[in-house]
């Protein structure tokens, strides 16, 4: 079955990449540029997975994880936070408000299609 | 026995009486033996024969008694009579006169005796001078070190204030003097540092809950052994400048035990760092920007190469939209460089200072404090016994939490709080933990950036600001299957290193300070208590120039001027000198007075901005003014309109001269000046007017303490029954 992968950054040029990429991979995928857009389309397009960018207007990565694990009606998607912020108290942060993995750009794109994969493969 | 305690005048009479025994004694045994040996024949011859021939042996006798008599007189005469006057003038030696000598005079061995005598008092001087000397020698030693302390402290870079254990200040310098006088409320030309005086409080220039934290935590460091204990804090003035404290504690040995010290008093180097801090937030925000900003378009350039080179079959439009991306991204990144270079070129390096401490001593601290504040229990424990450290400024850390703990409490009936101290790889956690109501996320989110305004003065930073000073994270968490709510604190863990005490030695002035008075070290202080001794007290003496005579008539105050009197010194260097604007044209009659124009008070201050400022200067000491009831009514009039009240004792001089001289014709100014022999230059001048008032106020006293007049209670009750008193204005 196609897992379905939700893109989060309010970087445009980012998003195209990475959607350019998983796309081949053969996900399925939907963006969102901020926050609030990410919440609405977790809803709606229900992925497996969410990459999630931590710096974002209107809602901030930190926020919208917080808010999807408290939300106990839904179906749970994985979590990965990508961000550009290299201090190790906020990656603890991420890692305990219920993400399941976290990045730091810049990373490799052969290492963020494995570790969608294996996050994937542990459901 | 008895003869040893009899004084030469019975000695005398003992002498008198044994000469007169013993020229007769033999005589009279003589003839009484002869009698009772001779028959009733022999004795008729013998009365017959010896009878005519009494009266000579009568005469020669009583002639060898007085003459043995007046021998006796003579040696009397020479020795103890002689001695008697000696030792009156030997007192005297001892006494009122050391430089006396005893005459050498009478017989040779009691001139041997003031002789040595003499050379004693000599010797004795001698030693005397010498002692005299060293103590002299040892007080200028003292006194010069005294001088070369204030000194070097006043060539500190960093502003010195020293204050007793009452928080009272003993020392200043020059730069501190400065510093405060710019921080100062109001127009600084009215205070004229006015907030900072020997023997104010330090909660006059510093936020007191600071104060008072950092002196706690040297106590407790102190009593744990630490030999040198410092704290540090910043704090937020009333104009919003940042000022970073670093306090040490004079230490004392504690007399039962000596290698207990205690705090006699503390050290406070003060340094304002606003502009240091701001070009330390703009080159983080600066190297923030260039971290982050170069991850993220680091990130987006590898994923766009990495698509170009994983794909060399992509179609022309792919192809083209991802070489636009690689484009725009490096154009982005070489401006992001060149704008944070431009940014950071001018900073300093310098931090918020943090102090090597251990977690547990904060989360006691705070624990402490929220049950201080809260009044509810509050269980402190520590899951690992490793000694975990932090950096930490632990005033704004043990505020945050207690912060947090307030809004939790606020918000949800909470019955008790925990606090839990636990190790992580990197991180120190502290989990505030609490029984009662959950939050929501969104709740906790909005406590970040709410200014905490419980602990600090004006401008109260967030918790969010507090966090990013400790490079920390926090977050509100539901945990395990109780689901027990807590909010976790996450800290990077420290490494302890030596503390350096920073003494920055750039040039200053070499203006000798004198701005210090040691004596007040033991002396405790505060709000004025009628029965301390006058010279106890402190004093602001102050004078005032008006429009006129009657305030109730429209009358305003022009000028004020004061000085303060501490320990019996006039400090001239702290006073109060100013012009006020009475916003109504002065009249001809009261200019020739005062000398003062309308022009001259053109742009100065109205009264609603000096008054306030005036009510710093004299709070918590005693006004002295002459004739002070008139310049009083003069406040008193303004206290409701400006919300103030000039609660504290006032004494008049004029008063206080018709208590000690009260059989002199006049006490106006001028009489008295003239009768203390005090010179003045101007006069009818606010501040050469307090001036002299308050040189006759120190001349005075003696006066009163002669009369029994000792305290301030003493003093006022004896103001009030003088004729004076009861005339009214």
């Amino acid at each position: 079955m196609t897992h379905k992968i939700l893109i989060v950054d309010d970087e445009p040029n980012i998003v195209m990449s990475i959607e350019f990429l998983l796309k081949k991979e053969g996900f399925a995928t939907e963006t969102a540029g901020d926050g609030e857009l990410a919440l609405d389309k977790v809803r709606s397009f229900l992925p497996d997975l969410v990459l999630l960018d931590v710096m974002m207007p209107k809602k901030s990565g930190f926020e919208v994880c917080e808010i999807l694990r408290a939300d106990t009606t839904m179906k749970q998607p994985r979590i990965i936070m990508l961000t550009a912020k290299g201090r190790e108290t906020e990656q603890a942060k991420g890692l305990a408000l219920g993400a399941d993995a976290y990045m730091l750009k810049p990373f490799s794109t052969k290492d963020l299609v494995a570790k969608i994969r294996e996050i994937l493969a542990a459901c | 026995m008895f003869l040893r305690d009899l004084t030469a005048k019975w000695r005398f009479v003992l002498a008198v009486a044994v000469l007169g025994m013993l020229m007769t004694g033999p005589f009279l045994l003589t003839s009484v033996l002869i009698w009772l040996g001779a028959s009733t024949g022999m004795r008729e011859v013998l009365v017959q024969h010896l009878l005519p021939q009494v009266p000579l042996g009568g005469v020669l006798t009583a002639t060898g008694f007085v003459l043995g008599l007046m021998l006796i007189r003579r040696l009397f005469n020479r020795y103890v009579t002689g001695m008697a006057a000696m030792v009156e003038e030997l007192r005297l030696m001892l006494g009122s006169n050391r430089s006396f000598r005893i005459t050498e005079d009478g017989p040779p061995e009691l001139r041997e005796l003031v002789r040595a005598i003499n050379d004693l008092a000599t010797q004795r001087d001698a030693y005397i001078d010498d002692v005299e000397s060293q103590v002299a020698k040892a007080k200028a030693n003292v006194e010069e070190e005294k001088n070369r302390l204030a000194a070097l402290m006043s060539e500190l870079a960093q502003a010195v204030v020293v204050c007793n254990l009452d928080g009272r200040i003993l020392l200043y310098n020059n730069r501190a003097r400065y510093m405060f006088e710019s921080l100062a409320k109001g127009p600084t030309s009215v205070s004229s540092g006015a907030l900072i005086g020997l023997g104010r409080s330090i909660s006059s220039i510093l936020e007191t809950s600071q104060v008072d934290y950092a002196r706690e935590t040297i106590r407790i460091q102190l009593e744990r052994g630490n030999r040198h204990p410092v704290a540090n804090f910043v704090t937020t003035t009333d104009n919003g400048q940042l000022i970073r404290v670093q306090i040490a504690p004079v230490l004392r040995q504690r007399p039962e035990s000596a290698d207990v010290q205690v705090a006699s008093g503390y050290i406070l180097l003060i340094e304002n760092i606003t502009r240091v801090l701001e070009q330390e937030s703009r080159r983080d925000a600066a190297l923030g920007e260039l971290t982050e900003g170069s991850r993220s378009s680091l990130g987006t350039l590898r994923a766009a190469v990495e698509m170009l080179a994983d794909n060399p079959d992509m179609d022309a439009e792919n192809r083209d939209r991802f070489v636009g991306v690689l484009a725009s991204e490096v154009t982005r990144m070489s401006l992001r460089l060149d704008n944070t270079l431009t940014l950071l070129a001018d900073t300093l390096r310098q931090h918020w200072p943090l102090d090597d401490m251990l977690a547990v001593d904060v989360i006691e601290a705070a624990g402490r404090r929220m049950h201080e504040r809260l009044k509810l229990p509050v269980d402190v424990n520590t899951v690992t016994s490793d000694p975990l450290w932090i950096r930490a400024d632990s005033f704004s850390l043990v505020s945050a939490i207690t912060f947090l703990a307030s809004k939790i409490e606020e918000a949800g009936e909470v019955r008790s709080f925990a606090l839990r101290l636990d190790s992580g790889e990197k991180f120190v956690h502290i989990d505030l933990l609490w029984t009662g109501l959950s939050m929501s996320t969104e709740t906790v989110l909005s406590w970040e950036i709410e200014p905490m305004r419980q602990d600090h003065g004006v401008n109260p930073p967030t918790l969010r600001e507090v966090l990013d000073r400790h490079a920390g994270e926090i977050w509100y968490q539901r945990q395990g299957p109780t689901a027990q709510a807590s909010i976790r604190l996450l800290l990077p863990k420290a490494t302890p290193e030596q503390d350096t005490v920073n003494v920055a030695n750039r040039a200053a002035s070499s203006e000798r300070p004198e701005y210090y008075d040691f004596d007040l070290f033991d002396r405790p202080m505060g709000h004025v208590d009628l029965d301390q001794p006058l010279s106890n007290l402190v004093y602001t003496v102050f004078d005032t120039e008006t429009t006129g005579l009657e305030p109730a008539n429209g009358d305003e105050i022009i000028q004020i001027g004061a000085l303060r009197i501490l320990n019996g010194r006039l400090l001239h260097q702290e006073h109060f000198d100013q012009l006020v604007d009475p916003r109504c044209h002065l009249k001809a009659a009261s200019v020739a007075i005062h000398g003062i124009t309308d022009s001259m008070l053109l742009g100065q201050p109205t009264i609603d901005l000096v008054l306030p400022a005036f009510h710093d200067f004299c709070a918590d000491t005693v006004l002295v003014g002459h004739n002070v009831a008139f310049d009083m009514r003069f406040l008193e009039l303004k206290e409701a309109s400006l919300g103030l009240r000039f609660d504290q004792p006032v004494l008049d001089t004029l008063l206080l001269s018709a208590v000690a001289h009260p059989n002199q014709q006049s006490h106006s100014l001028e009489a008295i000046m003239q009768r203390l022999g005090i010179q003045m230059g101007q006069r009818h001048n606010a501040l050469a007017d307090a001036t002299a008032t308050a040189q006759i106020f120190m001349r005075l006293l003696p006066a009163l303490a002669e009369q029994g007049i000792v305290t301030l209670r003493q003093a006022l009750e004896a103001s009030q029954k003088t004729y004076f008193a009861q005339v009214k204005y």
